[in-house]
C-alpha cells in the first residue's frame, strides 16, 4: 500500500477538520435551507409546512417528501418583482465593479510604483477604514449624503448648487456606498499582482521600441490579469447579495435581491420564497464563482511548470 | 590607452567623460571611451564595479550626471530607450511570461508599422537564426534556461540594432552550456556584423568572446585593451590580479634591469619604470618554470623553495612554493601523464627569463 491509504490516522483527522466545518457550518444549513425553499407558508410555528417529524419514522419520511414542492420557485420565475430583484443586484454589482476597478487600478498601480518602504503604510491606509464597523461607515454616508449634509453643505458653500440636492435614497447613493465599502476588496488583489512583476520586463518592452503608455496596455495590464480577475470578483459576488447599503441608502423604486429576500423573510413571513431567493442567488452566483477557481486552478498548474 | 581595433575605424559608440551617480554614490566615474562598429567589446569587472551602469546608460535606463553618450556621432544621453536603435538582452532574460515564443522575438517588430507577414517572416528567420525552429508555439515556461536564453537573444536581435547589449548573457547557464554559448555568440556577431557589448564578472568569458575588453574598477576604467594584452601586460596590479593568477614580487629598481626584492637581486625588463622607482614585478604562474635542480642558463632568475601546497585542476596543477622570505609564489605545471613530479615539502628550483615578468609601477 502507498499514499494516502497509509498515513497515520492523526494526519487523515487533520485533513477531517475543515471539512467536518463545511459540512457543520455550510452544508448543514444550506440543506435545511434548500429543505425550506421546497416547502408551503404556514400560519404555524415555524411559519411553513411540512415539518419533518423523525417519530413518525418510514410512513412520515414518504408523507414529508411528498408534501415537497417547488411553488416557491415557480413564483420567483412568474413574478417581474423578484426577476427585477435580481436584474437590479446584477446591474448594480457590474457597475460597482467597474467603478471600482477604475479607482482601484490606478490606485494599486500607484503603490505598487512607490518607494519600498512607503508601501506598507500606503497598504494599511487602504485597510484602515475596516477598524471601524462597517455598519457605522455606512450611517455616516447617510449623515453625509441627507439633505442637511455634509456633502450639501460643502456644494452650498462653494455655490456649485444653490439648493440641496436629494443625494440620498437614490442609485448615485448606493454607488458611492458600494465604492467606498468595497475598495479594499479591489485595491489589495490588484497590489498583490502588480507588486510581483518583474520591472525588467517594462525596461525590456521599452528596450524593444514600446513607449510607457503602450508598454502599460501590452505588458502590465495582461500580466494583472490575475489580480483584476480576483478583485472583480471579490467585489462582484459579495455585492450582488448587498443588504445593508442599499437599504440605508437606497431608494424605494426598485429592491436589490438582499432587500427582496429581508421583506420576504421579515415583512411578510414567507420563509420558502425567501430560501428560494437564497439558493437561486447562490446557483446565480456558482457561475462566477466556478469561472475564478478554474482561473486560479490554471495559475497554479501555470506556477508549477514554470 | 585605447587598442588598435578602435584607432583604425572610426568610434560607433563614445562615452565621453560619463559620470552616473546615485545619491552619495559615483557608480561610473569619468569614463571616456571609444567602441568601434564591428566589435565585440567586454565591460569585465567584480559586482559593483559601475559596468552594468554603463551598460543601461548606454540602453537608455540610465541617464549620465554627467558626460555625453554619442552614437554615430550623435549625442543619445537624452533619448528614452525605445527611441535608440540599441538593443539588450536582459541578465534575467525579461521573457513576457503572458506571450509565447514568437510573440516575444516578435515583440520589438510589433512596435512598428510592420505588416504581419513580414513580422512573421522575421520571426521565422530568427527561430533558425537560434535554431528554435518548430518551437515558435511553445510557452515561455515550457522551455529550458538555454532555449529561453536563445528566444532572448532572437527577440534583441531582430530589430538589427547598431548595437547589441548584453548584460551576463550567459551567468544562468551550466558550465559547459556556457562554454558552448560563447562560442556561437563569437560565430553570430561574425556572421551578422552587429557590435556586440557585453558585460561580464568572468574574466575567462571576456578574454575568450571579446575583440577588446575594459576592464573597470570602482566605476572607472582600469585598463582598455586585447585580451592577450590585458593579460600579458596588465596596467596595474589590480587588473593583473584580477585576470588570472599572478604572483607579485614587490622591490625597487635598483638598476635598470634588477629588482631588489625580499627574495634578492631579480633580472628584469624594466618596461616604464625608472631607476630607484619602488615597484612590483607580475609573474604568471605559467611562465614560471620548476625542476629539482638549478637552471643551468645563467641569464634565468633562479630561486630555490619548498612545495607548500599543490592545487590539482585536471589539466594542470597550480604549485604553490614557500620561499626563503616565507611569502608564496604560484607556478603552473601542465599534468601530461605519469606520476606528479613533486609532492609537499619537496625542495624545487623556481626559474624564469627576465622577460617572463611585467614591471608594475602601481
Amino acid at each position: 500500500m502507498s499514499g494516502p491509504a497509509t498515513r497515520p490516522w492523526p494526519a487523515r483527522l487533520v485533513v477531517l477538520i475543515p471539512y467536518a466545518w463545511l459540512a457543520l457550518l455550510f452544508l448543514a444549513p444550506f440543506v435545511i435551507v434548500v429543505k425550506i425553499s421546497l416547502s408551503q407558508t404556514a400560519l404555524a410555528q415555524p411559519p411553513y409546512l411540512p415539518v419533518f417529524d423523525l417519530s413518525a419514522g418510514w410512513e412520515g419520511l414518504r408523507d414529508f417528501v411528498a408534501q415537497l414542492s417547488f411553488d416557491a420557485y415557480a413564483l420567483l420565475g412568474s413574478d417581474w418583482l423578484y426577476i427585477l430583484s435580481y436584474l437590479k443586484s446584477l446591474e448594480v454589482a457590474a457597475i460597482s465593479t467597474l467603478i471600482l476597478l477604475l479607482i482601484g487600478y490606478p490606485m494599486a498601480y500607484g503603490i505598487a510604483r512607490s518607494p519600498r518602504g512607503l508601501q506598507p503604510l500606503l497598504v494599511m491606509l487602504v485597510v484602515l477604514p475596516f477598524w471601524t464597523s462597517f455598519l457605522i461607515r455606512v450611517y455616516a454616508w447617510v449623515n453625509i449624503l441627507q439633505r442637511d449634509g455634509l456633502l450639501n453643505t460643502v456644494l452650498m458653500k462653494l455655490s456649485i448648487v444653490d439648493q440641496p440636492a436629494a443625494w440620498l435614497a437614490s442609485d448615485t447613493a448606493i454607488y458611492i456606498g458600494v465604492v467606498y465599502s468595497y475598495l479594499p476588496f479591489m485595491v489589495l488583489p490588484l497590489y498583490a499582482t502588480l507588486e510581483k512583476m518583474d520591472q525588467s520586463l517594462l525596461e525590456a518592452a521599452a528596450d524593444l521600441g514600446c513607449p510607457r503608455w503602450k508598454a502599460f496596455w501590452q505588458v502590465t495590464v495582461p500580466l494583472s490579469l490575475p489580480g483584476i480577475a480576483a478583485g472583480a470578483l471579490l467585489c462582484f459576488i459579495p455585492i450582488c447579495g448587498e443588504f445593508v447599503i442599499p437599504d440605508l441608502l437606497g431608494g424605494s423604486e426598485t429592491l436589490m435581491i438582499g432587500q427582496t429576500l429581508w421583506t420576504e423573510f421579515f415583512a411578510n413571513r414567507d420563509w420558502p420564497v425567501a430560501s428560494a431567493i437564497a439558493v437561486s442567488l447562490l446557483a446565480l452566483l456558482l457561475v462566477p464563482i466556478v469561472f475564478y477557481e478554474r482561473l486560479q486552478q490554471r495559475a497554479i498548474e501555470g506556477g508549477r511548470s514554470a | 590607452m585605447a587598442g588598435g581595433f578602435a584607432a583604425e575605424k572610426p568610434a560607433l559608440v563614445r562615452f565621453d567623460g560619463v559620470v552616473k551617480r546615485f545619491g552619495a554614490l559615483t557608480a561610473v566615474d569619468r569614463v571616456s571611451l571609444d567602441i568601434a562598429q564591428g566589435e565585440f567589446f567586454a565591460l569585465l569587472g567584480p559586482s559593483g564595479c559601475g559596468k552594468t551602469t554603463l551598460l543601461r546608460m548606454l540602453a537608455g535606463f540610465e541617464t549620465p550626471s554627467e558626460g555625453r553618450i554619442l552614437l554615430d556621432g550623435e549625442d543619445i544621453s537624452q533619448v528614452p530607450p525605445h527611441k535608440r536603435p540599441v538593443n539588450m538582452m536582459f541578465q534575467s532574460y525579461a521573457l513576457f511570461p503572458h506571450l509565447n515564443v514568437e510573440g516575444n522575438i516578435g515583440f520589438g517588430l510589433r512596435q512598428e508599422k510592420i505588416g504581419k507577414d513580414e513580422i512573421a517572416a522575421r520571426v521565422e528567420e530568427m527561430l533558425g537564426l537560434v535554431r528554435l525552429k518548430g518551437y515558435g508555439k511553445r510557452r515561455i515556461d515550457q522551455l529550458s534556461g538555454g532555449q529561453r536564453q536563445r528566444v532572448a537573444l532572437a527577440r534583441a536581435l531582430i530589430k538589427h540594432p547598431r548595437v547589441l547589449l548584453l548584460d551576463e548573457p550567459l551567468a544562468a547557464l551550466d558550465k559547459k552550456l556556457r562554454a558552448e554559448t560563447q562560442f556561437e555568440l563569437m560565430e553570430l556577431q561574425k556572421k551578422l556584423g552587429t557590435t556586440f557589448v557585453i558585460v561580464t564578472h568572468d574574466q575567462e568569458e571576456a578574454m575568450i568572446v571579446a575583440d577588446r575588453i575594459a576592464v573597470m574598477d570602482h566605476g572607472k576604467l582600469a585598463q582598455v585593451a586585447a585580451p592577450e594584452e590585458i593579460y600579458e601586460r596588465p596596467s596595474s596590479r589590480w587588473v593583473a590580479d584580477f585576470i588570472g593568477e599572478v604572483t607579485l614580487i614587490e622591490g625597487t629598481l635598483s638598476q635598470p634591469d634588477m629588482l631588489a626584492s625580499a627574495l634578492g637581486p631579480l633580472r628584469v625588463d624594466k618596461g616604464a619604470a625608472k631607476v630607484g622607482d619602488k615597484v612590483w614585478l607580475a609573474l604568471r604562474p605559467e611562465k614560471v618554470r620548476l625542476g629539482a635542480q638549478r637552471d643551468v642558463d645563467g641569464t634565468f632568475n633562479a630561486l630555490a623553495g619548498t612545495v607548500y601546497e599543490i592545487g590539482y585542476r585536471g589539466d594542470m596543477s597550480i604549485y604553490k612554493v614557500r620561499m626563503a622570505d616565507r611569502s608564496l609564489m604560484k607556478v603552473a605545471l601542465a599534468n601530461s601523464g605519469g606520476p606528479p613530479p613533486f609532492a609537499a615539502d619537496d625542495v624545487v628550483w623556481l626559474s624564469w627569463p627576465p622577460a617572463a615578468g611585467v614591471v608594475l609601477t602601481r
